[in-house]
Parts: C-alpha cells; structure tokens; sequence
C-alpha cells in the first residue's frame, strides 16, 4: 500500500481517532461542511464514504468547535446529504516512502495504477516540514545536460529549483524528456532518481513520459504520480506533495540525488483557485487566492541539500504560461520563488529551431556559483555574459531593420545579425537526442561570439580572447 | 501578569485561530495555542472571543484545546549576543533549532533568542548612587571586535542607581545593578526586553546630512541616500533586487546591518550565512559576520511569523541605534510582508481594498518606514537607521498597491529594469525611473570631500543621459548614421558611463565595490572625456578617430584596474586623456 489511508488493516488507533459521522450538511463543488461533530484537528485526513461503501479521501479545511469544512480530493459526485459517512483519521494524510517506489506508477494521491503491489514503508506526513536555513548546504555543483543553452547560458546545478515556462503548443515535454534522460554530475557516472508529478495532463503526455523513461532505461529508477486531466481536480493539489514527499525521502534518507518534474504547475494553480472560489475567499489576481505564493514556495521550497547528507532534490518545474504571458500569475509567483527559469519562446519555435530557449528572459540564478575553473571552464561566466549582451543587441537591430531595412546599416550591426544567425542556428539548436559535453557547449559559443570584432568584447578578458576567440 | 489560561480553541482557519471563551486577554499579547502550544498573537478581540494570529503551522490543531496567554505583547530581547545571530520572524534562533529539532523546523520549540549560557566581559561605566535617566548607557560589552555593545537603563526607567556589578565576566541573567525610581526598586541586566510592535523611543530627529555610501556607483552617485534615510527598491523577478541587497548588506558603510529575509528563497540565507563569515569589511579588516544580524523567514515558513519578521528587525536596528551605531536595514522583500498582512487579513475576513490587500495597508508601511530615522538617542549619542525595503511587483507592474503605497512613505526610489537585467547590466538599477530626494542633502557632503566639483559633475552627466534618452528615439527610427559627430558623442559618452561607470560586477574583487574617491574621480574623466572630445570635433576630428585613442581602452577598464585604495591613481589616467585628445585636437586645431 501507499497511502497508508487505503489500508484495510486494522491498526491500534485512539479511541478518540475512530470518528465516524453519518450525514453531511452541505455540499458545494468538491467541499462539504459537517456538523455536530467533536475533537477534530486542521488539515486532518478525512475518508468519506458514499452510500455504495467507496471511500474517498479529504482534508479538513477550517475546524470550529461543532463543525468542519472538507475538502474531497476525488470529487463529490454521488454524495448524498444523508446518508454519507464521514470518518476523521486524527493524523495528516501520509505516504508509505521506501526504496520500492522506483520503477512505479502511482495515481495523484500515492495509490499504484500500474497493477503492482502496493509497497510497504514508513509513513510520512506529505506536507512536509520547512528546511532550516541554517541546516541547507549552498548548491554549487554543475549539471550536464547535454543542451547548449541550459548548460552554456542557464546553468542548472544540483539542488536546483528551476522552472521551464512554456506555453500551450511547445516542446516542453521534449526538453524534460531530454533533460530527464541526459542530466548527470561530469564527474560522476550515476544519474539521477527521477520523481515526476504528472497534474492534469493528457493520458497521452503521460504515456509519452514513461515511454521515454522506459526507452532511456531511466523507469527503474523513477517514481511516477499522475493526477490526470480527467481526474477530479483537487486530486492534483495533493499530487505534487505526494511526489515530493517520496523525493525527500530517497534524497535525505537514501542518500539519493533526485530530479523532481513537477507539470503543470498551471494546472495546480488552477485546482487551488477552485477551491478558493468555492469557499468564497477573497480573491488577489485574477482570481487567485492571496495565498498563491505561500502555496507554491511550500512545494517549491522542498527542493536543495542538507549539510551533511549525501543527498539532494533539484526540482524541474514546467507551467504553460496563458496566452504565453509571463506576467500571468502563476509564471510572475513561480519566478519570485524558484532560482530562475527557462522560458520557451514561439517565435524560435516557428523558426524550426529546437529546444527554443529564449536568450534574453531565462536566468539561472545559481550559475555564478557552479561554474568556471575546475568546475566547468575558466572562460565561461565572460563567455556566458558576452553571448546575452551581443544577443540582447542583436534583438534591438533586429528591430532597428525592420524600420530602416537591412542595408541602412552600420558595417558592424551587419556582423551583429550575423552574429545572431550562428548563435540561433548554431549554438542553440540541437536535435533532440543530442548530448553535448560542457566544452562543446563553450567552444560552440566562441564560435558565435568570434563571429563578432574582437572590439565589440568587452565582457571577454584579454587572455580569454588570445586563447579562444576565432580558434 | 503571569502566564494564565485565556479561553480555549474554537476555530482554526489556516494560521487564523479563533479563541473562545475568552477573559481578561490584551490586544497583541502573545499568547501559546493548543497543547503543542503554538506561538501566537492577539489582533482582534470581540465580547468572549479573540482572534490570534499563529507563528507556527496549524496542522492537527483541535477546537477545545486550550489557550495560554503570557501576559505581555511578543517581544524581542536585546543584548550582547545578537550579532552574528540568524533568527526567524520571531526572534527564534535557526541554529539552536536546528540543534534541538534537526534539519527541519518543527513546531513547538520553545528557546530563548540570547544564549544564557555566555559570559561577557562587563565594563561599568555609570557610579554607585548616581542619578541616571532612560536610555542612559551604564556599562560597555565587547560584542565583537567591531561593535561595542553598550549597556543601557531601560527606556521608561530611570532614577538612581543603587548598586552596580564591578568589572568582570557575566551572563545575561546575572542582576548588574539596581535602579530606585517611582515604580520602586528595578534589577538591572544585561539585557532587556522591547515588544516590537512600538517603536523605541528617542530625543529627536536629526536632519539628514551624510550619505550611506553603498559602494555601488550608480546608487551613490545618481540616486543617493542618506544615513536615516528610506528607500525602496522594486523589481520584477529576476532583476537582481536580491543581488542589489546583498552587496549593500556586504559593502555599505553601516555600522551595522540587519538583514530582513522575509518570504524569500531559503538557499538565498545559506548563501548569506555562508559568504559574510568569510567576507571582509574593507572598511575596518574584520569579517562581514561581525557587523550582520539576519532574520530569515524563508517563503515557506509559516506566513504570521513572516508579517513579524520586518517588526523583529526593526527593533534590533533601534536597540543598536540607541546605542549611538549607524545601522542598515535590508527588507527583502516587504511585498511578501504585504502579503501575509493579506492572507491574514482574508482569514479575519476583513474588508479588503485594493486586489484584496487590506485598507490598512499603508498604515502599516508608514509606521514600519517611519521607524528609520537619523536621531539623538535618549543616551545623547547620534545614530540612525536607513531603511532599504524592496518590492516584488507582480508581473513588474509598478502600478501595483505595495509599491505604489511604498513610494508615498519614502524618499527614494531605485527602479531596477527588466531589459537591463536581461543584457545582464547589473545592478539594472534604471538612470531614467529612477530618483532620489536626498540628493540635496548630501551634496554639501559630496562637495566637501570633492572640492566642490561633485554637484556640476553630477549635472553634467545626467544631461548627458537625457539627451541620449532622446536620441535613442530619434536612432530607433532613422539608424544612428545619419547623426551629426557632436550627437553621436552624446551616445558614445553615454555608452561609455553605462558600461564603464554604471554596470559593476559584484563577483570581481576589486569592481564589487566602489568608494566614494573613485566614483568621483571616474565620473570625472568620463565628464572630461566629453568636453575634450567636443571641442576635438568641433575643430573637424572626427568621432571614429577619437574612438581609436589608446586611451579609450583604459577607460574602459578602469573599475577593473584601478583599485580602491589606488583611487589617486586616477589622476594620471585624467591627465593621460587630456593629452591624447589634446593631441588628436591640435592635428586640425
């Protein structure tokens, strides 16, 4: 079993904990309110039980003396005021954690779909608990993953969080897959546990997912929970906790290195609006609960090292951005929050290039620290800082172009769009089975940067330039 | 008042609890919750029932369970020790919970801020049987090798002073003295307690006349502020508003920082507490460590203590100012404050204003902001604390509730730029949005320690900068060709202050800070530069020739090669500029 609330063995409980009320009071979307009931804690597990004995999951949402507000994560269909039974379980909802996780299928509330057993471990509270600063190891080391733009310009390290924000219609799913099968330590030969939290998407995504676990050999050492568009949508809220709880797990306790996928995240932000409209809160943006935030930093924050511990959770993200806005919301509170983010760009992705990570917007804000001499090249924070900068120009030529046309010009804005054509064609794009190694990537970059005069360089140091540019 | 029972749980909604049952509790008095007894607060009273806001998280807390009220309103201890400290929002020391409940905060613990257990070497300073008033500092501790920490009378007290401890080694709890006022007769320690919702209270301001050098040139030099000054900086994600923090919290001139990290990312503290211990202040040779206190209450810790946090702070930076220190609060990021006050507010279900924001919202910006200030201590010295609090505007719409509240409560605004954050021009602090109104009060200072050039430099450089600005529209449509020499000189100058000037790498060892000598001398030689290169033109050299001089390259470069304590050197580079354009010059002169 998994979740220890899909038990049917007996367990030693507090009288008190075996709670069962018959009849509920009101129902609204997927929450009922009880009354006349005693002794019952917040956030508490909740099983409520229908009238042909299915029992489905909950969570208490607002507790007063007498009453209770219950969220039910697998929908209220079928209820009946009457005769519904409600049972409070006196403890927070948990997950079964053991090494037998990997290699499984799970639904978004942690029960396996793949036909197999469930598995046997401790239980342990999904909502975790918040990392002590002061215990967190500052994450240095660099992750390979094989693509030019991540690993040159957006480097990714090792207890991570950093979101790819796509939209609708994008290859986010291709990138993830790549980067899930690539990602590794150069030093090291081991790659990493996969945890991947599957909210709202497509049967079809799903499947294309634990296809290409299977097909990379990745599966056996994955965790997989998917909360599926067709499923009742409160589910997803309890989906990324599930999974993350599972990761937390195989990082401090088994010393793993995981790399959590979490998509889409749009989706659970979705699912936390439905309750909160339900409940009639007080809205902040567009609907959204003022608590947004907090929400999100609880799933995000469970991500990075703990000193002493082998271990580390470096998460992966990916939100659609509506209508391909970054200041939407979800992507605007994810970005406050996670170190950085790798935005998908259409236009490059109409252009055919692949993977199309725009230039400008994505930031990694950890690369300062996992890069350079010894850790991945001497030469590639002024590399890296050069590209954006030419690029960034390159964009306002581009601009400036198509007002005055291409041959009004200055001689050096010429090399820029040049410069431009290599760095998109070049260095960006990549076919999807491509792995390039870290000093591909850089030499790849003084190919584009080399395209330029030596005196439009000022982000290079001079030994850097006589030792690469246009070699 | 005692610790007593007030009233049992009756309601828990998220970090909202509910009491009923309730006697004889006060507003804001701190209060343990349930049998875990979870930290809290009193906001709301109400015939028998009272509503408490908690530090800790609510899970499994139960109706019934009851409620201890303490007896007094949540407050901080003050005395030697807090330096070097990291805490949470309320005032709970990371490290010793760490050491008690390991690497994950769990709820429940009960610790005292200050360590008991440590000795200080006290220095009476006060006599036996002398009369002494509030805020008067009686005794010294050495609390690291740069600060001293000097013992005070409690505000509100004072009288004679009975007795006082001999020189030698103490803990806090030891009694150091007595005092004999109208209440009657009072134990002294070394510490004292402050609720940190009301600010301490001090002679009388003092107007602002000296900058808080920042060592960030685009900051001192077109968007200063003063010591006891207010300033605000927002920024959408990933502008590097955490980045401008930071090296203000490394490099500023404050005696003291204290470093709010409230609702923000957890490695950003590790980040802090693992550079500062080995950072050097250039100023005085010591470590960073030794001047910091932080207050982490990390996105993801419980969201009350994070409406705490800025309060906690606050005091600490008061405590030390009443002690004569020129302290440095970094509020990063007080829109994640602004948005626990909501989410409680929401479970209060109080009426809200704007995007749910709560109408009392201002209110509380202006008595946190006006807590900065440059004074005279009840004890007589001069301190002051200066007040950095950023914002995350959503979506970097600047039009939003907190930043635009914010900018009615202070006196200067560093706008940081999303499209120069993404050329990676750090710190992206915009030159054209924005503005600072201490500028005025700290040119006589500026002028004083530049033989009075400063003001005329700074003009010239902005006119430079507008004038490009409006260039830049004109090249948007027609290309830069078609300009004249003289006007491309405007860009090529501006182009030159930007890259040279204005963009700082914070990770280079010499470029992370700047001070104020070489800020003045650089801004000096790119001011320089324009006029020699327009008179050269306007005597038919032309721009690209000017652009060929060796000495441009050295221009450049100079943040780079010219280190702080070489800032003299300069004037060589000054005279060596001179010559070259002057030469270049006569060819057509």
């Amino acid at each position: 079993m998994s979740l220890e609330a899909s038990s049917d063995r007996p367990r030693r409980r507090d009288l008190l904990d075996q709670r069962e009320y018959v009849g509920i009071e009101e129902i609204s979307g997927p929450i009922v309110a009880l009354r006349g009931i005693h002794d019952v804690g917040y956030n508490e597990l909740v099983e409520v039980i229908d009238g042909t004995g299915r029992v489905r999951l909950g969570m208490t949402l607002e507790v007063s003396s007498g009453a209770a507000v219950v969220q039910v994560f697998e929908g209220t269909s079928g209820l009946k005021l009457g005769s519904t039974r409600v049972r409070f379980r006196g403890e927070p909802l948990r997950m079964a954690v053991s090494p037998e996780v990997l290699g499984r299928v799970f639904d978004g509330l942690g029960r396996p779909i793949d036909g197999g057993p469930d598995p046997i471990g401790e239980p342990s509270d999904v909502n975790g608990l918040p990392i002590n600063p002061t215990a967190r190891e500052y994450p240095r080391q660099f992750i390979q993953t094989g693509i030019s733009a991540i690993d040159g310009m957006n480097t990714l390290v090792r207890g991570q969080k950093l979101p790819i924000f796509s939209g609708s219609g994008l290859p986010h799913m291709q990138l993830v897959a790549q980067v899930s099968r690539q990602a590794r330590i150069v030093s090291e030969d081991s790659g990493f546990a996969v945890v991947f939290a599957g909210m709202g998407i497509k049967h079809d995504e799903a499947m294309y997912y634990i296809r290409n676990f299977e097909e990379s050999g990745a599966m056996e050492r994955a965790a997989v929970f998917l909360s599926l568009a067709d499923a009742p949508s409160v589910e997803r809220l309890i989906t990324p906790r599930v999974a993350l709880t599972v990761a937390e797990y195989l990082a401090t306790e088994m010393g793993m290195h995981v790399l959590v996928i979490m998509t889409d995240m749009t989706n659970y932000c979705e699912a936390l609006r439905e309750i909160s409209t339900e409940r009639e809160e007080i809205p902040s943006r567009k609907g959204y609960p003022g608590y947004l935030y907090s929400d999100l930093a609880s799933l995000y924050e469970r991500s990075g090292i703990i000193k002493d511990r082998p271990g580390s959770i470096t998460q992966m993200p990916v939100l659609t951005m509506p209508n391909d806005d970054i200041s939407h919301p979800v992507p605007d509170l994810s970005g406050f929050i996670t170190e950085g983010q790798i935005v998908l760009e259409r236009d490059l992705s109409q252009r055919g290039i692949y993977p199309p990570i725009a230039g400008l917007p994505s930031l990694s804000r950890l690369m300062t620290d996992g890069i350079g001499e010894g850790m991945t090249r001497e030469d590639h924070a002024h590399l890296a800082s050069q590209l954006f900068a030419a690029y960034a120009h390159v964009k306002d030529i581009r601009a400036l172009a198509s007002v005055i046309g291409e041959e009004e010009l200055a001689p050096v804005d010429h090399t820029y769009l040049k410069f431009g054509d290599v760095f998109e064609n070049d260095f960006l794009s990549q076919s999807f089975d491509e792995n390039r190694s870290i000093e591909q990537t850089l030499d790849l970059g003084w190919k584009a940067v080399s395209v330029l005069p030596r005196e439009e360089l000022h982000r290079i140091t001079e030994e850097e330039l006589k030792k690469y540019y246009r070699k | 008042m005692a610790e007593r029972v007030i009233g049992k749980v009756g309601r828990v909604v998220g970090p909202v609890v509910e009491a009923r049952e309730v006697a004889g509790v006060e507003m804001l008095e701190m209060v343990f919750v349930g049998d875990e007894r979870l930290v809290g607060e009193v906001v709301r009273i109400r015939n028998d029932a009272a509503w408490i806001q908690v530090y800790e998280d609510t899970t499994g807390l139960r109706p019934g369970t009851p409620v201890y009220g303490k007896g007094e309103p949540l407050s901080v201890e003050l005395g030697p020790g807090l330096i070097g400290g990291i805490y949470d929002g309320v005032q709970r020391p990371l490290d010793v919970l760490r050491a008690q409940s390991g690497d994950f905060i769990s709820k429940g613990i009960h610790v005292t801020a200050l360590d008991r257990e440590r000795r200080w070497e006290f220095e009476p300073v006060a006599e036996a049987g002398s009369e002494v008033f509030p805020g008067q500092i009686i005794g010294h501790v050495r609390e690291t090798e740069l600060i001293e920490h000097r013992i005070m009378v409690p505000p509100r007290m004072g009288g004679t002073l009975v007795d006082i401890a001999p020189p030698g080694e103490y803990v806090l709890e030891d009694v150091i003295g007595h005092l004999k006022g109208d209440g009657g007769e009072r134990e002294l320690k070394l510490y004292q307690k402050w609720p940190v919702r009301v600010g301490r209270p001090y002679k009388t301001r003092r107007p602002h006349t000296v900058p808080l050098i920042t060592g960030q040139r685009v900051l001192d030099t077109l968007f200063p502020v003063a010591r006891g000054g207010v300033v605000v900086v927002p920024g959408g994600f990933g502008t590097g508003k955490t980045m401008v923090q930071h090296a203000l919290a490394k490099w500023c001139d404050a005696d003291l920082v204290v470093y709010i990290g409230c609702g923000e990312r957890g490695n950003e503290m590790t980040e802090v507490l693992l550079d500062f211990p080995k950072l050097i202040d250039p100023r005085t040779g010591r470590y960073l460590m030794e001047r910091t206190i932080l207050i982490a209450n990390t996105s993801n810790m419980p969201v009350a203590a994070r409406e705490a946090s800025i309060y906690t702070g606050i005091t600490l930076a008061e405590y030390y100012r009443d002690m004569g220190y020129h302290v440095a609060v970094m509020a990063d990021s007080t829109s994640r404050w602004a948005e626990a006050l909501r989410e409680l507010s929401g479970r209060l279900e109080e009426m809200p204003a704007d995007e749910g924001f709560p109408a009392y919202l201002p209110t509380r910006l202006a008595e946190f902001y006006e807590r900065a200030g440059s004074v005279e201590a009840l004890s007589g010295a001069d301190g002051s604390i200066t007040t950095i609090g950023a914002v995350s505007p959503p979506g970097g719409d600047f039009s939003e509730p907190v930043t635009q509240h914010t900018k009615r409560f202070v006196r200067a605004f560093w706008a940081l730029d999303k499209q120069l954050a993404n050329a990676r021009h750090y710190p992206s602090v915009s030159w054209l949005a924005s503005y600072s109104e201490y500028t005025d009060d700290v040119t006589e200072w500026w002028d004083e320690t530049t033989k009075g050039e400063w003001k005329d430099l700074r003009s010239s450089i902005i006119s430079i900068m507008q004038r490009e600005a409006r260039l830049e529209r004109v090249v948007k449509l027609v290309g830069a060709d078609v300009l004249p020499d003289s006007q491309r000189l405007i860009l090529e100058t501006a182009k030159i202050f930007k890259n040279a000037f204005l963009q700082q790498n914070a990770f280079d060892e010499v470029d992370a800070f700047c001070v104020a000598e070489k800020q003045y001398r650089m801004l000096k030689i790119i001011v320089r530069f324009y006029d020699l290169a327009l008179e050269a033109i306007k005597k038919g050299g032309t721009l690209v020739g000017v652009k060929k001089l060796g000495v441009m390259r050295d221009i450049m470069q100079m943040k780079f090669e010219y280190a702080n304590e070489d800032a003299g050197k300069l004037e060589e580079l000054e005279k060596k500029l001179e010559e070259s354009i002057n030469e270049f010059g006569s060819i057509f002169g």
